[in-house]
């Protein structure tokens, strides 16, 4: 395969390439997934929260 | 070369750590951010500084040239280290491992299985036994970065080490861990943007994929026949079966670097370093892919540099570098690449060994301030960042004294002997921390005592590579290693400790009483 005979080489590439792709299938199937609940904001986040709406109302 | 061009990117590259450094001593305000950079790592910085402080200089250029001498059989270990160190060591450990550090409040990895056990002693023996073998480990890191600034910019080998060694502790006692994966991160991006382009060059050069391969290939017959003698059948061949160069590419390598790394205390740490687990899912992609450019297209080339080299001088690899290994991939980069690239290479490298070397002197500093000191003096009057730092400090004089003292036959096998210990030592009451209730704290105690112990004497008195130059063996019995019998001479010392390591575990777990089911609890919660 692609100028490699031997089988144990090969398939060393494709588990490789595999092992990545499961990497990439894992993530993006559980990008926004987690175990825990997400902490809150912090006290600066709703702040900011705050000061965005303020600008808005104003606009 | 130009030197002054190479000093002018050097400064340039040195300026962009500084600056990150900077950016992680303004943030580090509490210990929490110094041991943990604050829990709140973004998944992407998070998986290129477990990526980068993975993957060594010595995995580049040792590891590289190694596939130059013996060919693609090394892919095993990519696959290994892409499967086992990223993908089952973040989704099988590095979320369990977050939620368990969390509800303990431990800062380090001996302090997560100290408060896992409910034991001091077992954050204490833990802590010294990486404060004690790290610097082995740091010190190959350390001299091989030396070394190579020494050759390129001309200079005294020993103000090579200081300089480099300066820089280095700086931003770590500054900056602490965010300083660390800040520049990890950097540092990670640099090594992948170069492995990445110069994979597809080298393919480019030797007139694409398939041909590169088949003219690979094509030199089976060429192989030397000492190396023939070894099990060495080609390069795009696995070893022969039951051969010298078989039994050490499976066990020594591939098994004993491909699964040690689950064990390694700088790895695990980072997993406590992000807020939730949605941010370590996010990150296996990074950390894979990461993982498969900077090893598997290192791996490839160096194989396929014997393509280049014979079309360009009729030698294979290993005899246009005059048999030394660790000089095949570096003269690769200056025969077959434009000159610019040779600049942003030696960047790449000088990254892989100071991302490597930045976490070894954290993780030292933390291991012997915050599990050992702390824990044995609880009343020394400073706070756990200020331990730390003189930590570091202290094991940063370690490294450089057993870099200047120890013979480079034990130096040179500093990363296996850490893997070996860490892996044979830790592995085993790890696991069972995070899966297996029914532990004790005994017999985590006892695991983490044979496992060490059972290492440190297969290292002195059955595997060759360690037991010739430390010469201890030959001291008391008068041969270089007690089994003169094929091929345990050759067989990692991991293959032996570990069984012992996971024997003791499951024994004393079954004759000592279990934990109480209010902390499994606490634990798990």
């Amino acid at each position: 395969m692609l100028g490699i005979p031997d089988p144990a080489i090969w398939l060393g590439y494709l588990l490789a390439i595999l092992s990545v792709a499961a990497c990439i299938v894992y993530s993006v199937r559980y990008w926004n997934k987690s175990d825990d609940p997400l902490p809150d904001p912090s006290e600066k986040e709703k702040n900011w929260e705050k000061v965005e709406e303020k600008i808005n109302e104003m606009l | 070369m130009n030197t002054f061009t190479l000093g002018l990117v050097v400064i340039l590259y040195l300026l962009l750590i500084a600056y990150l450094g900077y950016v992680g001593y303004r943030k580090t305000k509490t210990t929490k951010d110094y041991l943990l950079a604050g829990r709140d790592s973004h998944p992407f910085i998070m998986a290129m500084s477990y990526g980068a402080t993975f993957i060594s200089t010595s995995a580049i250029v040792g590891f590289g040239g190694m596939a130059g001498k013996f060919g693609m059989g090394l892919i095993w270990l990519v696959f290994l280290n892409i499967f086992i160190g990223i993908f089952i060591a973040f989704v099988f450990f590095g979320r369990i491992t977050r939620r368990v550090g969390l509800n303990l409040d431990a800062h380090t990895f001996p302090e997560f299985l100290g408060n896992r056990f409910q034991s001091k002693a077992i954050q204490i023996i833990s802590g010294l036994i990486i404060f004690v073998a790290m610097p082995l480990y740091a010190a190959v890191v350390l001299i091989g970065g030396a070394r190579f600034i020494e050759s390129i910019f001309q200079i005294d080998f020993t103000m090579a080490l200081i300089f480099f060694t300066l820089v280095m502790a700086s931003y770590v006692i500054a900056g602490g861990l965010k300083g660390v994966m800040y520049t990890d991160a950097a540092q990670g991006t640099i090594m992948f943007v170069c492995l990445f382009f110069l994979l597809v060059f080298s393919y480019f050069k030797l007139g694409g994929v398939s041909s590169a391969h088949q003219a690979l290939t094509n030199m089976a017959g060429m192989v030397p026949t000492d190396l023939a003698a070894q099990g060495h059948l080609g390069w795009t061949a696995f070893p022969k079966i039951n051969s010298a160069w078989w039994w050490i590419l499976t066990t020594n390598i591939i098994l004993g670097v491909g699964i040690g790394v689950l064990a390694q205390p700088q790895l695990v740490v980072r997993f406590m370093t992000v807020k939730s687990s949605r941010e370590l899912n996010r990150a296996v992609m990074t950390g894979g892919i990461f993982i498969f450019v900077s090893t598997g297209f290192v791996y490839t080339i160096g194989a396929l540099s014997n393509v280049f080299f014979y079309s360009e001088t009729g030698k294979l690899a290993l005899d246009a570098v005059g048999g030394n290994v660790d000089k095949i991939i570096p003269e690769y980069i200056n025969k077959a690449m434009p000159e610019w690239f040779i600049y942003l290479f030696m960047i790449a490298l000088l990254s892989a060994g100071m991302s490597t070397l930045s976490s070894q002197f954290h993780t030292m500093g933390s291991a012997i301030g915050r599990d050992v000191i702390e824990k044995i003096f609880p009343r020394t009057g400073l706070n756990t960042m200020m331990i730390a730092r003189l930590g570091i400090v202290f094991g940063v004089v370690i490294s450089l004294l057993i870099g200047y003292q120890l013979p480079m036959g034990i130096i040179a096998r500093g990363t296996a002997i850490f893997f070996g210990i860490c892996a044979a030592t830790f592995l085993p009451a790890y696991i069972a921390s995070l899966y297996w209730k029914r532990v004790t704290r005994s017999a985590a105690l006892w695991s983490i005592v044979s496992g060490l112990a059972t290492s440190v004497f297969a290292l002195a008195f059955l595997h060759k590579s360690e037991s010739l130059p430390l010469g201890i063996c030959k001291a008391l019995f008068g041969k270089d290693f007690l089994i003169d019998k094929f091929p345990w001479m050759i067989i990692d010392p991991l293959m032996v400790a570990l069984p012992v390591s996971v024997f003791v575990l499951i024994l004393v777990t079954f004759v000592s009483r279990p934990p109480e089911k209010e902390f499994l609890d606490k634990c798990f919660k």
